[in-house]
């Protein structure tokens, strides 16, 4: 008899002694996997094997030749010498031959990727004179803000070249030239910054030398003498996991951590070089207090004093709900719990929100109605194997790089990628299967049209909507309305492609929507959340592995502080503050009289402000001077508070009008965990201590807290962490012990011993039953018109991040995109007789800025896009502060616009 | 001689009465002016009217003898003696053919049936050769493969059709399953001409063999050695039979989709070959359904881009998906998974120009020519100290010896000889000794040599064999695509030792290091580009390491190098 594994398996002799291993591996694989070290340079696990450096040749003991063992698979009954007089002799004149080259080596012994040559000349004991000669002579690449790649130290193993082309996707550099004479650089010896790459530093990552550095690292001296830290990136929703290195309490370098569960060994621009702002003198180091229009440092107590004394006389005066708080998404788990906690409990309101108002309030209230729960229903990991990909509204390769990643290799692995967006943004450009330009704003009618051309063709999933789901048949009704010439009258998309998508997505086995801010920043936001939850239930597309409905969050983590209550509906773990039995909870938990109404949103708290109903503010990590809409507003309401109180890191927009501002640490200073967009919580540790006299923010609420007569006394985040795990069912397994490790947990963690949630909704709806929306087309709050003839829509772009209190104070990332512009369609720039460059008054009802032009073809006729990012031409000027009456989103990506030429 | 041709002139017109004026439009002739020649010849035959023309060639007899056609043809390997002009049916030769040459040949040989002497070549003892089969150069060669070469119009899909052209094609696919073809050239012997010498039926046996939904198969005619121009003329000479033996490899390995990569200096085999790939779908020997038989075989041209390692397979592989032309370890071989990670063969030129003949003629009379482990013949470009330097073909087994001395026509002054290098950059130096070596893969490589593409160069006593393999390196330095150690830095530094020997700067270890260097980079390189790349530096130590211990002292023993010698 057959034994039956015996077909996958071979084995193979290594030094005299036998060992199997899968069908297919290479010698290297079976060598490494049995604790045989075999030396190598141009290999790399994450990269194709090449066999380029020759120094993991071992001898095929038969044939006595010798192989590379990363490319030479093992064939059964293969015997294989790994190391003896020959093959140590010709591994030794590799590496002579390599140093002969080297005017320099890194002269390291750390477990770093760069230190890896280095290592193996001191293995092999190897003296430099041995061939020396001609050594080559190329002129270093430096001509970009990140990094320096020097010649001298390169052995052309090129995984730099492999890593950019494999994991990337980008063949920014390769090799130039042929013989001795080759190096590695931009293709044709272009400049780097006009290439095609994007300063992922993933080259720099990959290389054994350390001949590409960082250039942080080398201004900051002998770049061998670091410590380093494992964290997590706070540049958007992955949530990547990255190693901080530091020296001298500064950031000198990052790279990310190869045990990261989220990101592998990727991370982007702002991840690999934008943390310098860290090190950064105008850092806030000690309290201020306004003073006649001054500010003036005074001293943690003078200051934590003044605070509490202010809003308590607010509190008195006015009663709690004349307080108002911004928590922020970009601090961790423990101070958006206790932030909250501070609102409710010390000031006795639920004005508490922070800025997931702005970007996901639609998918958290849509989601929630649809299937009971509002996150991502995959993980990132999910989303290659996925056979159909539906992006509408995210810009995935600027706002998630690492997840557009995912979604090119499901495309590599043959997926169909549909991309439903105003944009032609670069991933509709390079990898989708399906374009489709939708008039911004109107998505609940090409989502409903998709659903009635499924319905109609017969190709939705009967069986899953019988048993998983409830009130399909007024969805059906509702969907009647959407035929497919009126859904082309109204999205302008051409009705045969809506039907090919329709049914491109409807025969998906594993179909995964993954949507950001164009789905969800409208007047009608919900409805676009709920007709997405529609089009994923009517196909039986949610609940399975790689399959289901994925909003993708921005900031790295807005989903922990939704998760953790920083929100005026809810405590944490969405238990709604307006049922008894949560109140009731809480306040015994917490030993207070609780407020059973709901609080103020944030576009809320500022209209009240400006009518004098909200008197005293406290916004920690937030900006809304250039993330929240219409400004003009926003700047009357923080003018017309009787006290507002910032906690920050950096003097922002928002900060100069604040009458005390308290120094934070920065995520590099403090510890804690953050939930990334796939409902992960990551623990990360302190990397540094923190700048000047700042302190981490958990301490100062509780050190306002406590003086406001309601102690907290927490002698670590942990101890918070232990907490929320107490008070939060779907948290009740994330303590700070079973967090403390590098994969984190995803929620729902609803048990002590619980080993987290990959997908949501499997068998079940978190709400039972899947519920559909009936849905009728509403237009966006404002159309263009012949005072405001174009239509503004805003986002994010791949070098910044929200309103660049971090990104424009990293020294690259500035000089790479120092300043805003406006997209604008060549015609359009005909007709205006605008190039490039040339300045552009743009007008709302709101307000007007002025702003270069960038002539693009990503945008349609009539419509421009803005970054948000700058506060010198703040698209926020002009944005329409309207709200979606359920989650108080305001439509942030359609306002209609005049534009004019400037001199 | 001339008597006798005057004598024999009505004998020596062909049957159908047309005399045929060939003139050369190989690279070598056409470089020297053979089109000119072309030109003046075409409008002096226009010139003559009609009558005259009848006339003329009635004077011989013969009353239905009334035509005269000037053709071009491809490279008749006498390059030395360029450029040719061959009138048939009468086989005369005539060499070093200018423009002011043609009156000549039109008033003496076509009006008058008279020899024009001036114009035939004389051997080095004055002896006078009016045909081309008896010049000695032709006499000791076996012109098979390159048979057609000088005697059909390469741009004719007719004039290779006369020649039995796609013939085999039509027996392959009508007659044969691709299990018999491949079978067929296995038992024939057929080995790889691009150098390594392996079994071509085998390689069609393993892609045959491996199950997928596309295969490819590919001509390799990046021949870059210095100074070969074998697949060269091949391929500008006699294109339809490159097309008949990949469209028959094509239908043995059932693949339906076939390249010829032709290097990017070789523009005249690019205009021919995509000529007669035209010419070959619209006579329905390439698309679909050939000869009825249900298998569609498209085939098209990929250029080179100038990289000499493209010849390599798997580089060429690359250069032909469109990435960089680097070679990938094998295994996997091409075999398995090779273009866009299908089964591809891969066969160089004047391999695939074998297989018609085998496929036509069968194994048996295949594997009669030749030696019996290395069967057929071969195609060599021959240079250097010889008589008679150019393009020959030579049947497996003959020795060195006779190539030089009955071919070449022996050394080309009184000295002596010293070396011959064959093989080019990827071969070895011989000495006197192993001329009578028969020639065969395995023998060259039992001496430290190969076959190689076909590179053959011939060396006397001035030659510093020192210098000699310092040029090679030279070339594969410059060559060598800098993906692996060993070929990049590792011949580096061997080209470096080798200056200094020949710059009296050596070092006393350097012949030591260079030796290990050289074993180091042949047994550690990744492609056949590296792992060859030594060979020139290891023989010469071989038979000449006296020549480098005297380079050792200051010494040139053959005056070459050193500038004060």
């Amino acid at each position: 008899m057959p034994n039956p594994t015996a077909t996958e398996l071979v084995e193979i002799e290594i030094n005299g002694e036998k060992f199997a291993g899968e069908q297919g591996s290479t010698i290297l694989e079976i060598a490494r996997e049995n604790g045989i070290e075999i030396p190598k340079l141009c290999h790399m696990d994450q990269l194709e094997p090449t066999g380029a450096c020759r120094m993991c040749l071992v001898e095929l003991v038969d044939s006595g030749k010798l192989v590379t063992s990363c490319t030479h698979p093992a064939e059964d009954g293969m015997k294989v010498e790994t190391d003896n007089e020959r093959i140590h002799r010709s591994r030794k004149l590799n590496l002579e031959l390599l140093l002969s080259n080297n005017t320099e080596v890194v002269d390291c012994d750390s477990d770093e990727t760069r230190c890896e040559f280095s290592k193996l000349l001191k293995q092999y004991d190897v003296e430099v004179e041995s061939y020396a000669g001609e050594k080559r002579n190329h002129e270093n690449i430096e001509d970009n803000p990140f990094f320096k790649l020097d010649h001298d130290k390169c052995i052309l193993c090129g995984r730099c070249v492999r890593a950019c082309e494999e994991i990337r996707g980008r063949s920014a550099i390769d090799f130039v030239g042929r013989g001795f004479d080759t190096k590695i650089a931009p293709p044709l010896d272009r400049s780097l910054t006009e290439g095609t790459c994007q300063f992922c530093g993933q080259c720099v990552d990959a290389c054994p030398t350390g001949a590409l550095t960082s250039k942080m690292r080398i201004e900051k001296g002998d770049p061998t003498q670091v410590e380093k830290t494992s964290t997590v990136c706070t540049y958007c929703g992955v949530g990547c996991r990255m190693n901080v290195y530091t020296k001298d309490g500064e950031v000198v370098d990052v790279a990310p951590d190869p045990e990261a569960p989220a990101n592998d060994i990727r991370i982007c621009s702002k991840g690999r070089f934008g943390f310098d702002f860290v090190n950064r003198d105008d850092r806030l180091k000690q309290p201020l207090i306004k003073e006649k229009d001054e500010f003036r440092e005074a001293s943690w107590d003078e200051a934590l004093d003044l605070v509490s004394e202010k809003l308590s006389e607010i509190k008195e005066n006015h009663g709690s709900n004349a307080i108002a708080g911004l928590s922020s998404a970009t601090c961790t788990n423990e101070e958006n719990y206790l932030f909250q906690k501070f609102m409710r409990a010390t000031v006795g309101t639920n004005g508490v929100d922070h800025c997931a108002r702005l970007c996901h309030a639609s998918t958290v209230a849509g989601l929630v109605r649809a299937f009971g729960s509002g996150a991502m229903t995959n993980s990132i990991g999910e989303i290659k194997d996925a056979d159909t990909i539906l992006i509408t509204g995210s810009n995935t390769t600027e706002s998630h790089p690492v997840i557009g990643l995912e979604v090119k290799k499901a495309v590599e692995n043959g997926a169909d990628l549909i991309v439903v967006d105003p944009r032609e943004i670069d991933i509709a450009k390079e990898d989708a299967t399906m374009y489709l330009r939708q008039n911004s704003g109107s998505d609940v009618a090409w989502i409903m049209g998709m659903i009635r051309v499924i319905l109609e063709e017969g190709l939705w999933d009967e069986k899953f909507v019988e048993a998983r789901t409830e009130n399909f048949e007024e969805m059906r009704e509702a969907a009647e309305e959407f035929t497919p010439d009126r859904v082309e009258e109204l999205t302008g998309i051409d009705k045969k492609k809506l039907r090919k998508a329709a049914r491109l997505y409807a025969n998906a086995d594993r179909g995964s929507i993954l949507f950001a801010m164009g789905i969800t920043q409208h007047s009608h936001g919900t409805d676009n959340v709920l007709a997405i939850a529609n089009l994923a239930m009517v196909t039986g597309n949610v609940g399975k592995e790689s399959t289901g409905v994925n909003p993708l969050r921005g900031q790295n983590n807005v989903q922990g502080a939704c998760d953790l209550g920083a929100l005026p509906n809810v405590y944490s773990g969405y238990q709604n503050v307006d049922l008894e039995e949560n109140q009731k909870k809480f306040e015994d938990l917490w030993d207070v009289d609780l407020d059973p109404n709901p609080g103020l949103t944030v576009v809320e708290m500022i209209r009240e402000a400006e009518k004098g109903n909200v008197n005293g503010m406290y916004i920690m990590g937030e900006n809304p001077m250039v993330s929240d809409p219409d400004l003009g507003h926003v700047e009357k309401g923080l003018e017309n508070l009787d006290f507002l109180v910032v906690q920050d890191i950096f003097m922002t927009e928002t900060a100069e009008y604040a009458d005390v501002i308290l120094p934070a640490a920065s995520f590099l200073e403090t510890s804690g965990t953050f939930t990334n967009t796939e409902r992960r919580v990551q623990h990360f540790d302190r990397a540094l201590e923190p700048k000047g006299n700042s302190r981490p923010d958990w301490e100062i609420i509780s050190q306002v807290s406590t003086r406001m007569g309601y102690p907290m006394k927490y002698g670590s985040a942990d101890e918070i962490t232990d907490e929320i795990a107490d008070v939060t069912p779907i948290y009740t397994g994330i303590t700070a012990e079973r967090v403390a490790n590098k994969q984190g947990l995803q929620w729902p963690c609803v048990t002590g011993d619980c080993t987290g949630t990959k997908y949501l909704h499997k068998g079940q709806f978190s709400r039972g039953l899947g519920k559909f929306h009936a849905l009728h087309y509403r237009e966006p709050a404002e159309l263009p018109d012949g005072d405001y003839p174009f239509t503004l829509t805003t986002g994010r772009m791949y070098y910044h991040f929200h309103t660049r209190s971090m990104t424009g104070r990293s020294q690259g990332l500035d000089e790479l995109v120092p300043e805003a512009y406006m997209e604008i369609n060549p015609a359009d720039a005909e007709a205006l007789e605008v190039d490039s460059g040339d300045l552009v008054r743009v007008s709302s009802r709101r307000g007007e800025i002025e702003i270069k032009a960038k002539i693009s073809d990503r945008v349609p006729s009539e419509t421009v896009f803005i970054p948000f990012h700058f506060a010198e031409a703040a698209a926020n000027r002009l944005t329409n502060s309207v709200l979606d009456p359920i989650a108080k989103i305001p439509e942030l990506k359609v306002s209609a616009v005049n534009l004019e030429k400037v001199g | 001689m001339s008597e006798e041709l005057n004598t024999k002139k009505t004998q020596v017109l062909s049957e159908d009465g047309v005399v045929k004026i060939m003139v050369c439009a190989g690279t070598g002739c056409q470089s020297s002016g053979s089109l000119e020649v072309f030109d003046r010849l075409q409008e002096e035959i226009d010139d003559l009217d009609e009558n005259i023309k009848v006339g003329l060639l009635s004077d011989n007899g013969n009353e239905d003898i009334n035509e005269v056609e000037v053709e071009i043809s491809g490279c008749h390997g006498f390059c030395d003696e360029g450029p040719l002009v061959r009138v048939d049916p009468m086989g005369i030769l005539y060499t070093n053919v200018v423009v002011d040459d043609v009156e000549s040949i039109v008033e003496d040989t076509l009006k008058r049936g008279k020899l024009a002497e001036d114009l035939c070549y004389r051997s080095a003892d004055g002896t006078l050769y009016a045909k081309e089969e008896e010049i000695p150069f032709y006499k000791g060669q076996r012109r098979l493969v390159l048979g057609n070469l000088g005697e059909i119009d390469p741009e004719s899909i007719e004039s290779y059709k006369e020649t039995g052209g796609y013939n085999a094609l039509e027996k392959a696919l009508t007659d044969m399953t691709p299990k018999e073809v491949w079978g067929e050239v296995l038992n024939a012997g057929l080995r790889g001409r691009g150098g390594a010498g392996f079994p071509t039926g085998k390689k069609w046996q393993f892609t045959y063999e491996e199950d997928a939904d596309q295969k490819y198969v590919i001509a390799n005619c990046d021949e870059g050695d210095p100074g070969a121009f074998m697949d060269r003329s091949l391929t500008e000479g006699d294109p339809h039979r490159v097309i008949e033996g990949i469209t028959i490899a094509g239908y043995a390995i059932e693949a339906t989709k076939g390249f010829i990569y032709v290097r990017a200096e070789y523009p005249l085999a690019v205009k021919r070959v995509n000529k007669a790939i035209d010419d070959a779908y619209e006579n329905g020997y390439l698309g679909e359904d050939i000869f009825g038989s249900g298998f569609d075989f498209d085939l098209e041209v990929k250029r080179g881009a100038g990289a000499f390692v493209c010849g390599e397979e798997t580089a060429l592989i690359s250069s032909i998906e469109g990435r960089a032309g680097r070679p990938q370890p094998r295994p996997p071989y091409p075999a398995q998974s090779g273009l866009y990670g299908q089964p591809t063969t891969i066969n160089n030129v004047e391999t695939l120009g074998n297989v018609p003949m085998i496929i036509r003629n069968g194994s048996d009379w295949y594997s009669s020519i030749g030696s019996e482990n290395s069967p057929g013949t071969k195609t060599f470009a021959i240079t250097g100290d010889v008589a008679n330097t150019g393009l020959i073909e030579v049947p497996m087994g003959i020795t060195m010896r006779e190539i030089i001395y009955d071919v070449a026509g022996g050394m080309d002054s009184d000295r002596d000889f010293k070396a011959v290098q064959i093989g080019g950059p990827s071969g070895g130096c011989l000495p006197e000794k192993h001329l009578d070596i028969p020639l065969g893969f395995d023998s060259l490589q039992e001496v430290g040599a190969m076959v190689g593409s076909g590179g053959l160069v011939v060396m006397d006593e001035n030659s510093c064999m020192v210098n000699v393999a310092k040029f090679f390196l030279n070339f594969i330095q410059d060559e060598s695509c800098g993906k692996c150690t060993p070929c990049r830095d590792g011949t580096k530094r061997m080209l470096e030792i080798l200056e200094r020997l020949t710059e009296g700067e050596a070092k006393p270890n350097d012949i030591d290091r260079l030796e290990e260097l050289s074993h180091y980079v042949k047994e550690s390189s990744l492609c056949g580009l590296g792992q060859t790349a030594p060979n020139p530096v290891l023989s010469t130590l071989r038979y000449f390491r006296d020549e480098y211990e005297a380079h050792l002292e200051g010494r040139c023993p053959a005056g070459v190098c050193f500038d004060h010698e």
